[in-house]
């Protein structure tokens, strides 16, 4: 099981964290100041699994971004590393060729990713295809909603002139 | 956007927050945004909320706190919209976890949307509900989530698998209601429904033992042949991962066939020939295709045996372990420790290699490789292992250090093969790492040298030589100072000299320098001093021509500002001073220190025999009290200010002192009688100061019989009167004055206690039941205590049915055996005892704790007592 999933950026700034075990807020900063202590010192040709408090903490470096995700001592630590890719190809087709600024300023989009993968700490899907599918339908009952909005608020707008 | 929009654009507030130079410019910033955003909650801005949770939500990634827009979440799951609700949910997710109590509010919404003709608000509900459901949302929203694992859309289907593993796991009562629908979707072919619904099997497995035989006789053979199909899978770019047909199916399916082979024959049978196709069929190029291998080699190993397949795993790891790339070397390592306990022998194959990542650059490996070497070592190979790892400790990271001094100690402390072995390993790994050694390593040391008595000189010369070039390390020096108090003169004349030994010139002065420089180097702790002040007063009597520039030493040490240094250096002063008649019989030989009794000692428990005076006439009484305290401890009780310290460092370290002459001398009563006087004069020194006082605090512990104490002092009083010096108060007043000498005359060999090392305790008490502890130990596991409860019934009505039971926390293992009866009679005129057997992995950290459950019938009613015992002594 996955008990929470960070991505921390080099300078050791927060851009996603997902908690799937309870953590209250003060362990949630204390786990995120140590691991990025922990993980942005290691060298580059190290492997890619920290042990940390009876956990391991498979980690990958994309660009500027770790993608960090907290497992249990018996998990496939490679099988993680193959979900944290497989978490980026499909950032990478949604925003095409993502980078960190992507993930900043469409924050709350990265989380509706991360959710049509992950649930429970565990993997929901394995075809990019159909996470790409499922969330963009949900974007497009977004757009729809809001589109209906607008209209409805111009012709109040022209009702009330 | 809305032309009337207030307050920024989240894009405009990210901005703001990014152009932020110092942190208190982006606190300024943040401060405003949540100011506003808190006015627009108390207007109940509607038009807005979305967006201001959206702001809250990036400022809570930021670290700042957000708690007043819990709220706003749930307003926005209440609305009826997709946009709002999604956002709403996500804010759920992101800002509260499931402790909160306002999550509880948001049930009734969860259960309507779970209810929605949307598929997609479905799937919100119930990816929310998966990832921070309480307890009792997880019992209230079951029967939805069931429901929905018949969902027509495979996609709110698989969702509802993984949250339904999390409300099992929260409610493992609910696992029996998951069973059959998972069964069934065992059978789809969706990619995304099988990967959930094999994971909820397995964690249904875990969880209750009848649904893993439901599942082993009803799914085994359908998962071998989905694993089958998947092996041999033509191209499908959709789940395509470097050439390896859905990798993350594949390896769900591997641990799941795991759980079922595992201790069933049949099963694993079934198994047998798709997992092979597996190990050899999977290219091992790629990541993806070592994360099958991998989970396949980890599945092989668990199930039943079949030769052949170990055969091809453990070859799999071994070349895992030769590979380039770390991670999957450390997966091998990990992988080999489990394979231990299959094959011991074909992980030997491998221990060059595995040595070799014991000094890899990483420290994930190293910890790794470390461990499982540890777990290689046997006798045939402890010699080389040993030495390669002494070899790597000169030129390892300071912080592995601490690791690997300790598994090297414990290997040579366990396996080592003889005595001379032992000791120079144990010297290698202090001069490098000394101050790495916990206390207990080197005090063991000390035992196995004073029990090597033909390698005192060989010691002692070797530690001579290490000190010159290791000074800077405590426990080398300790070692050594101790080594040359006690055979200093073997130093000079190379006695016992060994074949291998170079001989070296030492002379008087050479040695007394070693140790003046250790008391004088200011890195030196109150320990090493105290050490050194008595190898002093031994070297005094050792080397006659030296005690002059000995006793400057030790007078050095009267200014000292700790007490215990300076009481010592007085008391040691005088005795070079005034009384060298009996120095050299105070200074004797320690004892050889029994080996049986430290490492019981060490683990703990007390042994039952006493060690220190072998079976000779003048018994010294060894109650209980002194057992505690082992020779060796007892010297250096002296550095220790414990308020035992009156009874223990008067009446032991006399003790130790003499304890020599005293058990090897009783036939020649002559000079039982000179060493009796200095024992008087020396208990004067080192107790309190008034005669009568320190009777009151020695003596009992001593002389268990207090018909000497109608005695009156005697000259000897007088003796030792004046010289006393007056360093403390006299902390106990009302000991009946008695002559020492007399005390020790006649006084019989008093019989040893050999009771109870653990006295009783009362574990439990309540107006009706009282329940004791008796405890013992077994010396050979000093983890393992055994317990006999004892229950009495304090009403005046008789109990049926009694049953006892208890829990332990994880670090402990209880066995409990059948009581002695089950009925209890009434007013306490009889009892049940029941033996309990716990297993303490903390030993020495933890105490043994426990809560515990009786119920019995009064009068054909069921009654129940509860309560927890956590009154049980540490050392248990």
């Amino acid at each position: 099981m996955i008990h929470f999933v960070l991505l921390i950026s080099r300078q050791g700034k927060v851009r996603l964290t997902k908690w799937y075990s309870p953590y209250s807020q003060k362990e949630r900063s204390k786990v995120i100041r140590e691991l990025s202590g922990m993980i942005l010192t290691r060298g580059p040709k190290l492997s890619n699994f920290v042990e940390w408090r009876g956990f391991k903490v498979v980690y990958k470096r994309y660009a500027s971004l770790y993608f960090c995700m907290c497992i249990n001592q018996e998990d496939n630590e490679l099988e993680i590393l193959e979900i944290i890719h497989h978490f980026v190809e499909i950032l990478d087709r949604y925003f095409g060729s993502v980078c960190e600024l992507d993930l900043i300023f469409n924050f709350h989009k990265a989380y509706y990713i991360l959710d049509e993968i992950l649930i429970a700490g565990e993997l929901q899907e394995s075809s990019k295809k159909t996470v790409a599918r499922l969330v963009s339908a949900q974007d497009s009952l977004v757009d729809a909603a809001k589109e209906e909005a607008n209209s409805i608020s111009n012709i109040i707008a022209q009702a009330t002139k | 956007m809305n032309p009337f929009s207030s307050g920024t654009r989240l894009r405009d507030m990210i901005r703001a927050i990014r152009a932020c130079k110092t942190a208190a410019e982006e606190r300024a910033v943040v401060r405003k945004e949540c100011a506003s955003i808190r006015a627009a909650v108390s207007d109940n801005d509607n038009d807005y909320r979305h967006r201001n949770l959206a702001k809250l939500m990036f400022i809570h990634m930021l670290g700042y706190p957000t708690h007043f827009g819990q709220m706003e979440c749930l307003k926005l799951i209440a609305a009826p919209g997709f946009p709002e609700k999604r956002i709403g949910y996500l804010g759920l997710m992101l800002l509260l976890d499931e402790r909160q109590e306002v999550l509880m509010l948001v049930t009734n919404s969860l259960k309507q949307d779970l209810n929605h003709t949307n598929q997609y608000i479905v799937g919100l509900a119930l990816c929310a509900l998966g990832n921070i459901c309480s307890a009792e949302m997880a019992r209230d929203l079951a029967p939805e989530v069931e429901r929905l694992l018949q969902f027509r859309d495979p996609n709110v289907r698989k969702k509802a698998a993984l949250c339904s593993i999390r409300i099992v796991k929260k409610v493992p009562d609910l696992v029996e209601n998951f069973v059959n629908p998972v069964a069934s979707l065992l059978k789809e072919k969706h990619h995304g429904v099988l990967l959930t619904a094999m994971q909820l099997c397995a964690d249904l497995c875990i969880l209750s033992e009848e649904a893993l035989e439901y599942f082993k006789k009803r799914c085994t053979e359908g998962l071998v042949k989905v694993l089958k199909d998947a092996v041999n899978s033509p191209y499908a770019p959709e789940y395509d991962i470097s050439g390896i047909a859905d990798p993350f199916l594949q390896i769900r399916l591997l641990r799941l066939l795991r759980i079922l082979g595992h201790g069933d024959a049949d099963a694993s049978d079934c198994m047998n020939d798709v997992l092979a196709q597996v190990a050899t069929k999977t290219e091992s190029n790629k990541n993806a295709g070592n994360a099958i291998l991998y989970e396949c080699v980890e599945t092989i190993l668990s199930i039943e045996d079949s030769g052949g397949l170990r055969v091809l795993a453990i070859n799999i790891l071994g070349r895992f372990l030769s590979n380039r790339d770390n991670n999957i070397r450390y997966v091998a390592l990990n992988m080999l420790m489990k394979a231990i306990s299959v094959d011991g022998q074909a992980v030997q194959r491998h221990r060059a290699t595995i040595l070799e990542c014991v000094k890899d650059s990483d420290a994930s490996i190293r910890k790794r490789a470390l461990e499982l070497v540890y777990l290689l070592v046997n006798e045939s190979n402890v010699k080389p292992l040993t030495k390669e790892l002494i070899d790597y400790l000169e030129v390892s990271d300071q912080d592995f250090k601490g690791d690997l001094t300790a598994r090297i100690c414990s290997i040579v402390e366990k396996l080592s093969p003889d005595k001379l072995w032992y000791i120079d390993q144990m010297l290698k790994v202090l001069c490098e790492a000394g101050n790495y050694v916990k206390d207990e390593v080197w005090h063991a040391l000390i035992v196995v040298i004073t029990n090597a008595s033909n390698l005192h000189g060989y010691t002692v010369r070797s530690l001579y030589r290490a000190i010159q070039t290791s000074v800077d390390q405590e426990a080398v020096v300790r070692v050594a100072v101790w080594c040359i108090g006690e055979y200093g003169d073997l130093l000079m004349n190379n006695t016992g000299m060994l074949d291998l030994e170079e001989p070296i010139t030492v002379t008087e002065s050479d040695a007394v320098d070693v140790i003046e420089l250790a008391i004088k180097r200011h890195t030196s702790d109150l320990t090493t001093r105290a050490m050194c002040l008595i190898a002093l007063l031994k070297l005094s009597s050792r080397f006659p021509s030296s005690s002059q520039r000995i006793k400057d030493i030790v007078t050095q040490s009267k200014g000292s500002l700790l007490l215990e240094l300076q009481q010592r250096s007085i008391e040691f002063d005088s005795i070079i001073e005034k009384h060298q008649n009996l120095r050299a019989a105070l200074v004797e030989r320690m004892p050889v220190l029994d080996e049986a009794t430290y490492s019981g000692r060490r683990s703990g428990s007390v042994p039952a025999a006493v060690s220190t005076s072998q079976g000779n006439a003048l018994h010294l009484p060894n109650g209980v009290a002194k057992m505690a305290d082992a020779p060796l401890l007892d010297l250096l009780d002296l550095s220790v200010d414990e308020p035992a310290a009156p009874n223990s460092s008067g009446g032991n370290f006399l003790q130790d002192l003499l304890g020599a002459d005293i058990s090897s001398s009783s036939s020649q009563s002559g000079k039982i009688q000179a060493q009796k006087s200095g024992t008087d004069v020396l208990l004067d020194l080192l107790s309190t100061g008034s005669a009568p006082a320190q009777n009151g605090s020695s003596t009992p512990d001593i002389f268990s019989i207090s018909q000497d104490n109608k005695t009156s002092i005697s000259a000897l009083d007088s003796l030792s009167s004046p010289m006393v010096p007056p360093v403390q108060a006299s902390p106990i007043t009302g000991g009946s004055p008695m002559d020492l000498l007399d005390g020790f005359g006649p006084n019989p060999p008093v019989p040893k206690d050999n009771g109870p090392a653990h006295p009783p305790i009362v574990a439990f008490e309540s107006s009706s039941l009282k329940i004791i502890f008796n405890f013992s130990k077994e010396p050979e596991s000093p983890q393992t205590t055994l317990i006999e409860a004892n229950f009495t019934n304090k009403s005046s009505e008789v109990y049926t049915d009694f049953i006892f039971q208890a829990a332990v926390p994880k670090f402990l293992q209880l066995h409990l055996e059948p009581a002695s009866g089950n009925t209890l009679p009434s007013s306490s005129s009889g009892s049940i005892t029941q033996k309990l057997r716990v297993t303490n992995n903390q030993h020495g950290k933890k105490s043994i704790m426990m809560r515990i459950r009786i119920s019995y019938k009064l009068n054909g009613k069921d009654m129940l007592e509860e309560g927890q015992i956590s009154n049980i002594p540490r050392d248990l």
